[in-house]
């Protein structure tokens, strides 16, 4: 298992792989919001815990196809799911690994998103705190709609409409939690409900994504 | 004599092609019937005028939206479980017709919230969670299209839907933590003390009679169009290789 995970995490590192665009992708959101919003501070601290989120979620998504479909192309998934190690645990792995190079690094530069969008003082734990524990639920929820297209031919597009109506809860709760941490209220509630759906998502989409790989590559 | 003979696809076509004519037809007569009665022969409601009237459209619909994806779940799990194909191609079969009542739910409801709310559309959370669930029937109906073999397809949008149930339904709860309804409580249930007036709530449960008659008529039609196309296709290539 960690021999897997290392050897995804190297992947994503070298040869080109997606590590360094969806951060870039990231500060893009931020940079063309308020161009298109205008500079007023008051109206971009209003909105900016939805869109960091919002940005969050689709820079997610762009790096998601890779998670499965270069390796169902060289045929080293065959090699996976033939393994010794149950195809839950691939997927499971698979999901941290894609967690680690998108969803980790996107936290910790959220921080400076929020000062370039005018973010309340008191938001920025509450904005690290959301993302950290809600950006593994797009993860693995991710890897289950890339497990379904994995046959697919330029499945992006596919991909994209499977897997947003599913971030729906994750951002509903993860822009409240920063939301109510801009105003100062408490942010126990969206908190917990948000770790709910990170650790349901997590408990239950492994098995879920690996009948959808075996469905693919029988 | 159980209810799984009609996983036989021959069984079913004959049943089918025998019920199907009276289905519509009764179909056809409850619609139109509770639907002249709704519009032409109900009193104007005191507050909201003629426009009241709408309801019986709209309710139907998007009920059916909501409990044609239900059927897609059942049926999906019986495909999943027992691998009957006309179980497989029924949720196929339904996911149109559920995307239709969905978009006409979502259309009604603007025409009646406009001048009742005096918006086209605003950010209640039942529009929310029907717009969401629209997204859904999308996803459903694209997937069963992108892949080419059938029995793949089939698992995969089973797969799909099940998943999908379970984010349509905390996609539900979430918008009602996001934002404050529009919509009125539940005024049809049978246990509540204060519920619609006899004089609408009669011609409304003939139109969702009608309505329920109309998603079974329509989805075992297309069942048996999906089934012919099954056969069609298993013939060429038999010809082909022969």
């Amino acid at each position: 298992m960690t021999a897997l995970l290392v050897r995804d995490l190297r992947l994503a590192f070298r040869a080109g792989g997606g590590f360094g665009l969806g951060l870039a992708f990231f500060l893009m959101v931020a940079v063309l919001v308020p161009l298109g919003v205008g500079p007023e501070g008051t109206t971009l601290a209003r909105i900016a815990p939805g869109i960091v989120w919002v940005g969050a979620l689709l820079a997610c998504l762009l790096s998601l196809d890779r998670i499965f479909a270069l390796d169902y192309e060289d045929g080293s998934l065959d090699l996976l799911a033939t393994a010794p190690m149950p195809l839950e645990g691939v997927v499971a792995i698979k999901a941290l690994a894609h967690w680690l190079v998108t969803g980790l690094p996107l936290t910790l530069v959220a921080p400076l998103l929020g000062v370039l969008l005018n973010l309340p003082a008191g938001a920025y734990g509450g904005l690290v705190l959301s993302l950290l524990i809600g950006t593994p639920a797009l993860s693995i929820i991710g890897a289950f709609g890339a497990a379904l297209v994995v046959g697919v031919k330029r499945g992006g597009l596919l991909l994209s409409l499977l897997v947003l109506p599913m971030y729906v809860p994750t951002l509903i709760f993860g822009a409240e939690v920063v939301r109510r941490a801009a105003l100062g209220i408490g942010l126990g509630t969206p908190l917990a409900l948000l770790g709910a759906i990170t650790l349901g998502a997590v408990a239950i989409l492994p098995f879920a994504a690996s009948a959808a790989l075996r469905a693919n590559l029988r | 004599m159980s209810i799984w003979e009609y996983a036989n696809p021959k069984r079913f076509m004959q049943t089918t092609a025998r019920i199907l004519p009276w289905l519509a037809v009764v179909a056809g007569i409850l619609v139109i019937v509770g639907l002249i009665w709704g519009f032409l022969f109900t009193p104007d409601d005191f507050k909201q005028g003629a426009t009241v009237k709408i309801i019986y459209l709209h309710v139907p619909s998007a009920m059916m939206a909501i409990n044609a994806w239900g059927m897609m779940l059942v049926a999906s799990l019986i495909w999943l479980v027992r691998r009957h194909h006309v179980s497989a191609l029924a949720a196929k079969a339904a996911a149109p017709v559920g995307l239709a009542f969905t978009v006409i739910a979502l259309v009604t409801g603007a025409l009646w919230g406009q001048p009742m709310w005096g918006t086209w559309w605003a950010w209640d959370p039942r529009l929310t969670s029907f717009l969401i669930l629209t997204l859904f029937y999308f996803g459903y109906i694209a997937l069963w299209s992108a892949i080419e073999d059938p029995d793949t397809a089939a698992d995969l949008t089973a797969v799909l839907c099940m998943v999908g149930s379970v984010f349509a339904i905390l996609s539900r709860y979430a918008v009602n933590f996001w934002n404050q309804g529009l919509h009125q409580g539940a005024t049809l249930s049978l246990d509540k003390q204060e519920n619609i007036a006899d004089v609408f709530w009669v011609p409304l449960v003939v139109c969702i009679t009608g309505f329920v008659l109309l998603f079974v008529t329509l989805v075992l039609l297309r069942t048996r169009t999906e089934i012919r196309a099954r056969r069609l296709s298993a013939l060429l290539s038999r010809e082909r290789r022969g």
